[in-house]
């Protein structure tokens, strides 16, 4: 993301000549090319959500209007999962943030021992499946929890389900948005401002308060925004543990899957959708503006200043808690996979995994067959479109930008519901088939990918591809020999990033599974459906297992190790290669 | 038939009009220009003049808006960049960082499918040309800057092209070893008498390497000619102001003409110069007085009295901001150590070198006065 506004503010300062002059006029494929992706474009992305729309507005006696919406919000009662979705929201953007913050200011700022595995063990929460943060939550804070049952024997009448559980569990699953947004802020907050601030007599406290977190405002805002869209958008959690406390994305799924309700499902999710993209548009359009750091992808002065002792101490202890949450966490839900049956016997069994791989083999050969499928589309489309939207001039070119960029912003939940209203019934019946899940992820996972191809592609100076040109090589030699050699990190990157999304996606895929095809995460919601939380987390030990190693191969192939010559290797790892992608709502 | 390397008849880019949502910008305003085999022109100006464009669209990379392109007298407004026989040195050096140096070398003569033995041939050639021998296995990201200014010649020298382009290929270099690259630059371009199209802001650079210069400014060429011509025989005001450290601008008017000379009254003296055309006896005329053309001597010789205002030692020559009866004017001493030194306040003469004074008819709002 951070790369992200940093390549609109370059687009306001580009000079004219740094386009090329060629209009897609003169070259027929490239036209071709851009007319077949807006017209998917408006076909997955578009349709669906005009058709959500459509919907919403279709009254019970069959006419236009906005009775659906007055019905859903004239009782207090229904207006309540809106307040709630936004007030959780708030509380998560806001905790999550500023410990996003300190953590990236201890990691970046402050040179400590282990700080790669501090790092490391924020990222967790980005590459696992949605549920295991609530999972662990019940099985330590549950009413058979390890903490609330065995620990403190039931002295204390403490109820995780709701509000309290919610902030807890998607602070710490969204937390590491604000940290990927924020250590990029500050690491690209030259520190010679914060040595000349020292120099001029400031304390620590006062160059923080007065230089370091005046900076890093811009980003603090889209952290707290873009935290807030996720947490909006989020439903793995708030199924499992919002007891009482109604939210809106959980509330469409059960109007339309229990109550056959479509019209009010899809109101829902129009309700849900606008304050998702007004914090999406004031991050895009206001926040980004603000930004005082130019974020080149080139970290220069990656030297940690010195800081007094007492500094070090406190953030290394910081560090040192929020890891260890983490990992509490993770270790619970992988021991309680290897458990009998959690809060009520804990005998060691393999079970839960004889049932993962005998009984739900199936889900897993689905959704690695459909994960694989959708990726490399993925990853090939997505820097097709960054290429284009960088490198050509067309008409169109913006709006076809912000397109693709929007599934970025919309909650899956809604994209789901779109998807099932749009294309089930001809011209486009594609519901119970596997185009239908591969096209989602697709479209589902693209922004991020474009995002890094259009960061990528602006590192590079187009005089390289223009000496390309005048040495004598067409555009396609030159995209293939140059630019795409150039743009492979990134291209890398969001292969794992989509892999990863294919394999946690829960919120919008829920509603487009079928009996024919068997998704591994909506095993996991049927695991917690029956309270059988053991089941669940080996469920989720395995996806995590298929995440690490897909990242592995991904890696390996990079890397190519076998192969050691100094022409190989690309400097950064796959996901270091692009950090930011993987933002992303739910 | 006979014709030039390069030609540009009428040349006009403007970018923008086919937005509508930005104001086009005249980048280049009609200009025409023609260069023989082996000749190296510079475009020089200030930034925004349209020199770069102009350097461009001979490369290929804008098309131009109206006018021709001609290299060996054939067309080329149509012809893509890599169908050109044109080889660019960019500002940035553009060198493709995945790539050996001597793959980036290599990589013109690999896209004319040469056969691998004449490309190596070649390409070390073009690296000892430059002094890079033993370079050939480096990632340009591990040379210096002057190195990589090295490579980026080779790569666009090795294609043998039939116009050599240099945007700005010196400005990210430091004050020395821009010095010594230009030297290099201007030796083998002599050495192959390869016809070339530089472009600079630095004037010094561009009086140093060119066989002729031409002066541009707001997309237009303000003068074209060799570098003794736009120093010493400045066109006009901004050819004058912008040639130069430092020009003052006096105020004369035409005495008297006489074979070869003119005389004009100056403040209250009345000085000979070499006479120039268009101008007439009673004329308002402007002298284009360098820094350089004017003497500080001891007060009471010199033509005009005048005070010292401010003094800048340099070892090689000082620098004085002096008064001239309410003018401030600069000079330049060289070799101070042989000389009488004035500090600030001091009284003294001044004489113009008149023989170093072009002199302009003055134009005021655009109108040559009368």
């Amino acid at each position: 993301m951070v790369r992200f506004l940093a390549r609109f503010e370059a687009e306001l300062k580009r000079p004219l000549r740094r386009r090329q002059g060629s209009t897609v006029m003169q070259e027929p494929l490239v036209m071709l090319v851009i007319v077949a992706i807006a017209i998917s474009l408006l076909l997955f992305v578009i349709y669906p959500l005009y058709s959500v729309l459509k919907t919403s507005l279709m009254q019970s006696d069959g006419s236009i209007g906005l009775g659906v919406y007055r019905g859903l919000l004239a009782k207090s009662y229904n207006r309540r999962p809106l307040a709630n979705s936004v007030r959780l929201g708030a509380i998560v953007a806001v905790v999550g943030t500023v410990i996003g913050f300190i953590f990236a200011y201890c990691t970046t700022r402050v040179s400590l021992p282990f700080s790669g595995f501090f790092k490391v063990v924020a990222m967790f929460p980005m590459i696992s499946p949605p549920f295991i943060m609530s999972l662990a939550t019940i099985m330590l804070f549950g009413n058979n929890g390890l903490i609330t049952k065995q620990l403190l024997r039931g002295m204390v009448n403490f109820r995780i389900y709701g509000l309290r559980g919610l902030a807890l569990v998607e602070t710490l699953a969204y937390f590491p948005t604000a940290y990927l947004v924020l250590s990029g802020v500050l690491q690209a907050i030259d520190p010679s401002i914060e040595d000349a601030a020292r120099d001029l007599g400031a304390s620590w406290w006062q160059v923080f308060r007065t230089v370091t977190l005046p900076l890093a405002i811009p980003g603090i805002a889209s952290a707290l925004l873009l935290i807030f869209i996720e947490s909006l958008a989020d439903f793995g959690n708030p199924i499992v543990l919002s007891g009482d406390y109604q939210v809106l994305a959980v509330q469409a799924y059960l109007r339309i899957t229990g109550l056959y309700d479509l019209s009010g499902g899809a109101a829902l999710a129009v309700i849900l959708l606008v304050p998702s993209l007004i914090a999406f548009f004031v991050q895009k359009y206001w926040v980004s503006r603000k930004s005082y750091v130019t974020v080149t992808g080139k970290p220069s002065g990656q030297r940690v200043g010195r800081n007094e002792p007492w500094v070090r101490t406190a953030a290394f202890v910081i560090c040192l808690i929020l890891t260890g949450v983490i990992l509490l966490f993770y270790g619970t839900a992988f021991v309680g996979s290897f458990m009998t049956l959690w809060g009520v016997n804990y005998d060691f069994t393999l079970a839960n995994y004889h049932h993962v791989f005998q009984v739900a083999g199936e889900y897993i050969k689905d959704t690695l067959f459909l994960s694989t499928v959708a990726t490399p589309i993925t990853g090939i489309l997505a820097m097709i479109i960054a290429f284009i939207v960088v490198r050509k001039e067309f008409f169109g070119r913006q709006a076809l930008e912000l397109t693709s960029m929007l599934s970025f912003a919309v909650p899956g939940t809604v994209v789901g519901i779109g998807y099932i209203l749009a294309f089930n019934q001809p011209p486009i019946l594609l519901t119970g088939t596997a185009a239908i899940i591969i096209i989602l992820f697709v479209f589902r996972n693209m922004p991020t990918g474009i995002q890094s191809g259009i960061a990528a592609l602006q590192q590079i100076d187009p005089s390289i591809e223009e000496a390309s040109c005048d040495l004598g090589a067409d555009s396609g030699t030159t995209f293939r020999k140059i630019t795409l050699p150039l743009i492979a990190p990134a291209f890398f990157s969001g292969l794992v990033f989509s892999f990863v999304r294919c394999v946690t996606a829960i919120s919008a895929i829920v509603f487009v599974v079928s009996g024919r095809w068997k998704l591994i995460t909506v095993a996991v919601l049927g695991s917690v459906e029956n309270s059988d939380l053991a089941q669940a987390a080996a469920f989720c030990v395995v996806i995590i297992a298929m995440v690490l190693s897909a990242i592995g191969i991904i890696n390996l192939l990079v890397y190519q190790p076998w192969k050691r010559g100094p022409h190989r290797a690309p400097k950064e790892s796959v996901i270091s290669g692009g950090t930011e992608p993987w933002i992303g709502t739910a | 038939m006979d014709w030039y390397s390069v030609e540009l008849i009428d040349v006009v880019k403007i970018f923008g009009h086919r937005d509508t949502d930005r104001d086009p910008i005249v980048a280049v305003d009609g200009i025409s220009l023609r260069l023989i085999q082996g000749e190296l022109l510079t475009l020089l100006g200030p930034s925004g003049c349209g020199k770069t464009t102009t350097l461009r669209m001979v490369g290929g990379f804008e098309t131009p808006t109206a006018g021709r392109i001609l290299l060996d007298g054939k067309v080329i407004n149509d012809v893509p960049p890599h169908r050109r026989d044109t080889a660019m040195v960019f500002q940035s050096y553009a060198l493709f960082p995945h790539l050996t140096v001597f793959e980036n070398v290599a990589y013109g003569l690999r896209m004319r499918k040469m056969d691998i033995g004449s490309i190596t041939a070649k390409a070390r050639h073009a690296l000892s040309l430059v002094g890079l021998e033993g370079m050939e296995e480096r990632q340009p990201g591990s040379l210096s800057g002057g190195q990589q200014q090295r490579v980026a010649l080779a790569r666009a020298l090795v294609v043998e092209p039939k116009v050599l382009l240099l945007d700005e290929p010196l400005s990210n270099l430091d004050a020395r070893l821009r010095a010594q690259m230009r030297i290099e630059i201007r030796k083998i371009q002599q050495a192959l008498n390869m016809t070339s199209m530089y472009v600079t802001h630095d004037q010094e650079e561009a009086m140093s390497l060119s066989d002729r210069i031409a002066v541009m400014n707001h997309g237009r060429i303000e003068q074209i000619g060799t570098p003794q011509d736009v120093y010493a025989r400045p066109a006009n005001r901004f050819v004058a102001d912008f040639m130069g450290k430092k020009t003052t601008f006096l105020d004369g008017t035409v005495m008297t003409l006489d074979g070869n000379l003119m005389h004009v009254k100056v403040m209250d003296a009345v000085l000979p110069f070499e006479r120039v055309s268009d101008v007439t006896t009673g004329d308002e005329v402007e002298l284009v007085v360098r820094s350089e053309a004017v003497d500080i001597v001891p007060p009471g010789k010199g033509t005009f009295p005048g005070r010292i205002i401010h003094a800048a030692y340099f070892g090689s020559q000082v620098s004085y901001e002096v008064d001239l009866l309410g003018t401030s004017i600069t000079a330049e001493i060289p070799n101070p150590q042989e000389r009488d030194m004035f500090m600030r306040g001091s009284e003294v003469g001044i004489e113009l070198k008149t023989r170093s004074i072009h002199v302009l008819p003055k134009v005021i709002d655009g109108q040559v006065a009368e």
